[in-house]
């Protein structure tokens, strides 16, 4: 049986390709990183992909905000071509800094009627730390099933998940868009808590999905936790539901 | 376009929102600096267009381009200033100086390209402050800008609004200049050497002078700024190859005699630092102290790779730069071994945050400002790299207000003999990375030199803005290249550029180069400011003409510029043409030969080692002592402190083989010992360790114990997670001051002379090595200003099942806890003496190192192999006290420790080599001690379940505090 071609972006200040292209061999993918240049040179048909990530990184430097610079590639150069993956249904998934450059693109949230960003932590600064995060979405197809929380690391300074009007929260929340949220203490939600919720986002929101649910953006990195000694509490005996769950529903989905 | 038809377009991004995280944490700043009649900072970001716009271009680049409609409002043109809603609004505007990197910039000019956007030529940035303080005058808004707003190295202000700058194309190139050398007298070749910066002597410009004449004609610029760089303390190491005469031999004791045969070291470097790793000879040492790396096999199919370099005299002066351009460099070196950067490690030495600015020199910039820019620098030349940074210190001390010290460390993996290191005749000089300004200039002689108040001024051309998304493509070209065999040789450009780099390649063999070919930032540049630049971001190469094709390709790829200037030669001559006109023509066995060896004068200080004074560790006994502030004071001592407000801010976890973290436990803030990772690509279940040993106030009372000291601390630190004591390879960075005293030189002495016989002792080879001396500052009250002596020693280990690695954090109430080494504490220079802010810190001695402490790392690897280890942690800082309350902190668990006897002050707090405690499950307890047979160790108590930390000493309760009072100190929360 031949694996599922995964295609991985990776633009100029990409870092986390080969982060996202292990935990996508370990699902059982045939992970493929191609730098944009290449994908505009040379005849890469998206079509043979069936999935695609969006690594983390610092695409561009983060100059102008993070991940503003690769939306544009994706809006100038390959606006067919992801529309294309999208609207086919297809597993896509943005990471860090790919989240970002999908909600800049206007890939994520998805919808006319709301207007997203994510913008400086509430912190002031860049932080990295491990979180807990609940799924909480049937709708995207990459949480779908998934009962226990996941844990993994977040690696930003530009992840708090914003709505220009707060109110249109609850429309994501009815769609089932929001995938997964920070957790805290005692399994319920961090309720902004900081450092549970590590960076203020609105509704403690980690990752959002579109109203299709097979495309999937967070800050969290699932890639960072794909084998149980990368779990920061693994000498004392702790696991934690694996980031690699993820890619596994991803691949489950084709 | 018509030049005259060229506009600056001005834009102006604010925040939406009321508050914004940036602007709180400026005004943070501010207050912290002193400004604390200031209420409120509001910051929003300039940016400046040149160019030709139409009013729908400039919509179009403001709203989708420079800023974010969700959360930022922008103003295009001329913003009013001055009053706002009635209350007084001071306007600070900052913008770069002509010619540092700007990033950004960049970014703005080829964004709007890919937007269709036409009509823009060149950008550039700023910022802008409003700051609301009813009490501050012009005066003290120029202070405020000076402090925290601007740094004149890099940035102008305006009171107000102000004019972006670009490059200026004005000044003419080209030009050579010939400097007269032949028949100078010695007066007139120093004030050549002071004239340009050289850094030379005497004896060093005769020897010049003497080449010249053999050559029957003077120099051009760019010829002599070759030799000063070639020559440079920085790239050449002159002081630890000089023949060192010691000037009190005759009043030596005889112990230091035999040390020291006749009274005359030739070479420290050979003669300590590179004779151990002779002796030692240890197999798995694939390359030590001729790469730009030091080189270990790691687990049959990769090799690993570690280098540490210093960045201290741009750090001092702009610290942000500095520390930035400080990790890019030492990243080079890794990817210079043709290896792929897998860890980033940082020591950080900054003057005390709480400084008053009375006590702060001319010229020197606060130290709360050094350490704020230092750690932002590290941060994102890491973070934007994609390297993880995982082991490191931060330490205050006085002594570091002037001079900083910053450690930046990288650590690479490569596949076996895939490294190729010998260019052949008819090879391209190849460069590739960032442009070349006039960035960087002379920075190889520059820090080699002491500072004055002038250096900022006069130097600041020598520091830069790094561009780590350049050099991560600069990482995936080679790596590449690497696989495919593409080159035959490669080294980093660092300290004096092109100079450095194509000589130090083409030193057994000759080169041609054109220097018009080297590809400008913009135009103007002279040829020797061309070779002499230090613009980050570059490496060169030697490829055979047949893979050119191929190489360019991967290099288009990646939007990784190249260029080809040249070809090696046979001629054992370095050409350098300019528009093919001869600008350089040098003898490469004079370069790289003839200089002359220095002589230097060492006084060997006596009184170390056997320091007087009280110290109750020699038989005294303490009264009234309080143990409980004792050891709170201890836990919130600035050195001791939790570090996660740093730790934090660097991204540990890119790459996804940190599996013992930087900070571990129960909650995650535990202080780990060192860095256990797994490298992708790795083979095996193979890991490795890395760790550090640095202690300056040691150094400050004796450098031979401070050296052996910290050398074993950083064993220690590996053996406590897990590394193979039989397999761990040191690093050596000295940081020193003026070496030309004799004193300074003695110290120096003693330092290399205990890195060989501690090496020895563990047979622990070093593998790589730099030095950084002249750290000293002449201020304005005409006083020197010296840095501490300061050896930072980083150990790179292996471990063969990484399911062994130990954490430091407490694991399970009912274990017992033990001490393994030879319990033998000292007070002298010790963190209990600093914390209480004592008189007498520095009486006493250093604690030695005893002989057992080889034998107890095998013991307790052997252990840890067996699985006997729950938890294990070094006493270093603090001593046993602050080990053990730091592992309950770690495991948010309690213990019962019961002293074994001595004086109780000294047995908690005084610090001892070669020591470590360690938790054993209770049905353990008889096989760990079996380990130990014949070794120091003893059952110090046991871990409690409910949070009560507890020392006593014979029935005498001593300590008794709960966890959560440990934690509140080590955090510092009030």
């Amino acid at each position: 049986m031949h694996k599922p071609r995964v295609l991985i972006l990776h633009a100029t200040g990409t870092n986390r390709d080969l982060d996202a292209a292990q935990a996508v061999e370990l699902a059982g993918g045939q992970a493929e990183i191609r730098h944009v240049n290449q994908l505009r040179s040379e005849r890469t048909r998206w079509e043979d992909f069936q999935m695609l990530v969006v690594p983390g990184g610092f695409s561009y430097a983060d100059a102008l905000g993070a991940g503003k610079l690769m939306a544009l590639d994706l809006t100038s150069y390959f606006a067919e071509e992801v529309n294309a993956f999208v609207d086919a249904g297809k597993p896509v998934i943005g990471i860090c800094n790919g989240f970002q450059a999908l909600v800049k693109a206007g890939v994520l949230p998805g919808r006319s009627d709301v207007q997203a960003t994510l913008t400086f932590n509430q912190s002031g600064h860049f932080e990295c730390r491990w979180v807990r995060l609940l799924p909480r979405s049937e709708t995207c197809l990459w949480t779908r099933g998934l009962t226990e929380p996941v844990d993994c690391p977040v690696a930003h300074g530009e992840g708090r998940f914003t709505l220009a009007d707060a109110a249109r929260l609850a429309a994501l929340l009815a769609a089932g868009q929001v995938a997964l949220v920070y957790a805290g203490p005692g399994g319920r939600a961090a309720e902004g808590v900081y450092p549970h919720n590590p960076n203020g986002s609105i509704g403690d929101i980690a990752g959002v999905c579109n109203p299709q649910g097979n495309v999937l953006g967070l800050m969290p990195h699932p890639e960072d936790h794909i084998l149980p000694h990368q779990h920061p509490r693994w000498t004392r005996g702790a696991g934690g539901c694996l980031g690699l769950k993820l890619f596994q529903n991803g691949m489950k989905a084709l | 376009m018509l030049q005259d038809a060229l506009r600056v377009y001005r834009f102006t991004v604010r925040p939406r929102s009321a508050t914004d995280p940036r602007s709180d944490a400026c005004l943070a700043d501010a207050h912290a600096l002193g400004f604390t009649g200031i209420q409120s900072i509001a910051v929003q970001d300039l940016y400046f267009i040149e160019g030709q716009l139409t009013p729908e271009d400039q919509k179009a680049l403001a709203e989708r381009l420079l800023s974010d409609p969700v959360t930022q409002a922008v103003q295009i043109g001329a913003v009013a200033d001055g009053a706002q809603a009635g209350r007084q609004v001071w306007v600070v505007e900052t913008a770069l100086r002509a010619g540092v990197t700007d990033p950004v910039a960049e970014q703005i000019v080829r964004a709007a390209r890919v937007m269709h956007i036409q009509g823009v030529r060149r950008a550039s940035t700023g910022q802008r402050f409003l700051i609301h303080c009813p009490t501050l005058d012009e005066e003290g808004l120029h202070l405020l800008a000076k402090r925290l707003l601007a740094n004149p190295v890099t940035q102008r202000y305006e009171l107000g609004s102000i004019e972006p700058s670009f490059p200026s194309e004005a000044e003419a190139s080209a030009r050579v200049d010939r400097l007269r050398i032949c028949g100078c007298d010695d007066e007139a070749l120093l004030a050549l050497s002071q004239e340009r910066r050289a850094a030379l002597d005497l004896t060093e410009m005769r020897a010049i002078q003497r080449y010249c004449e053999a050559e029957g004609r003077d120099l051009t610029d760019i010829e002599f700024e070759m030799i000063a760089q070639t020559w440079s303390e920085h790239c050449v190491h002159k002081t630890f190859k000089a023949r060192v005469e010691i000037e009190n031999y005759a009043d030596l004791p005889a112990q230091f005699k035999g040390a020291y045969p006749g009274g005359v070291v030739d070479n420290l470097m050979r003669t300590f630092l590179k004779a151990a790793t002779d002796r030692i000879a240890a197999p798995w040492v694939r390359s030590a102290f001729v790469d730009n790396a030091g080189i270990v096999a790691f687990d049959g199919a990769n090799e690993i790779s570690f280098k540490v370099e210093t960045h201290n005299h741009p750090s001092a002066i702009e610290p942000f730069g500095g520390a930035n351009t400080g990790v890019g460099g030492v990243i080079r070196d890794v990817l210079g071994v043709s290896a792929r950067p897998i860890a980033a490690t940082d020591v950080l030495c900054f003057g005390p945050q709480e400084l008053p600015f009375e006590r702060l020199p001319e010229g020197v910039l606060h130290p709360r400002r050094i350490f704020s820019g230092v750690v932002a620098g590290v941060q994102d030349y890491g973070n934007k790299i994609g390297i993880p940074t995982v082991n490191g210190a931060v330490l205050f001390d006085e002594g570091f207000t002037s001079n900083p010290l910053v450690y930046c460390g990288c650590v690479g993996i490569a596949p076996l003999n895939l490294h190729r290191r010998t260019p052949h005749p008819g090879d391209r000089v190849v460069v590739i990375g960032g442009r070349t300004g006039r960035d960087g200039l002379r920075g190889a002689t520059f820090s080699s030199m002491t500072m004055d108040a002038q250096t900022g001024e006069v130097s600041g051309a020598s520091v830069q803005i790094g561009a780590p998304i350049t050099e991560k493509g600069l990482i995936e070209v080679v790596v590449r290249a690497r696989d495919e065999g593409l080159y035959s040789a490669i080294t980093d450009c660092g300290a004096g550029g092109l100079s450095s780099a194509v000589g130090e390649m083409s030193s057994s063999l000759g080169a041609k180069v054109e220097l018009s070919d080297v590809r400008l930032k913009y135009p103007g540049l002279a040829p020797w400011e061309i070779w002499l630049s230090e613009a980050q971001e570059r490496m060169v190469l030697a490829i055979p003409p047949k893979n050119m094709a191929r190489f360019a390709e991967i290099c288009s790829v990646f939007d990784v510029e190249l260029t080809d200037i040249g070809e090696f030669t046979a001629g054992g001559r370095l050409v350098v043409t300019y528009s093919g006109k001869a600008v350089l023509d040098l003898d490469n066995r004079f370069l790289h030969h003839g200089i002359p060896q220095r002589n230097l004068k060492a006084r060997i200080p006596l009184a170390a080692g056997h320091c007087p004074g009280e110290d109750c560790c020699r038989g005294g006994y303490t009264e009234n002592v309080d143990y409980t502030a004792g050891l709170l004071a201890l836990l919130s001592h600035p050195n001791i402190a939790s570090k996660a407000g740093v730790v934090r801010i660097y991204d540990h976890e890119v790459q996804g083989g940190t599996l013992i973290k930087p900070l571990t436990g129960a909650e995650d803030d535990g202080p780990s010992d060192a860095a256990v990772l797994r490298p992708l690509g790795a083979v095996g279940p193979h890991a490795i360790v890395l760790s550090n040993g640095v202690n300056p106030e040691y150094g400050k009372l004796d450098a031979y114990r401070m050296a052996a000291s910290v050398i074993d601390e950083a064993l220690r630190n590996a053996v406590a997670v897990g590394a193979d004591p039989a397999r761990i390879s040191l690093l050596d960075n000295f940081c020193w001051g003026d070496p030309t005293r004799p004193e300074t030189m003695g110290s120096l002495l003693e330092a290399a002379r205990a890195c060989y016989e501690t090496a020895l002792l563990f047979g622990a080879p070093f593998i790589s090595g730099k030095d950084s001396l002249n750290n000293e500052y002449l201020a304005a009250d005409g006083l020197r200003h010296s840095i501490p002596p300061t050896l930072v020693v980083s150990a790179l280990g292996v471990m063969d099942d990484l399911s062994k690695a130990v954490s430091m954090d407490l694991k399970q109430a009912g274990d017992a806890l033990y001490l393994v080494g030879r319990h033998d504490p000292r007070l002298g220079a010790s963190h209990y003496r600093l914390a209480g802010g004592a008189q007498e810190a520095y009486d006493g001695e250093v604690p030695p190192l005893d002989a057992s402490a080889p034998a107890v790392y095998r013991a307790l690897h052997a252990a840890i192999q067996k699985g006997l280890v729950r938890a294990c942690h070094d006493l270093s800082e603090g001593g046993l006290g602050v080990a053990a309350a730091e592992m309950c902190i770690g495991g948010r668990l309690g213990a019962e420790i019961e002293l074994a006897g001595g004086e109780p002050l000294c047995a908690l707090f005084g610090e001892t080599n070669g020591c470590l405690l360690a938790e054993v499950r209770p049905e353990h307890e008889a096989a760990f001690e079996a380990a130990f047979e014949g070794l120091s160790f003893q059952r110090l108590g046991h871990v409690r379940g409910d949070e009560e930390f507890r020392v006593s000493m014979n029935g005498r309760g001593l300590i008794d505090l709960p966890v959560a009072a440990l934690v509140r100190a080590w955090k510092r929360e009030g």
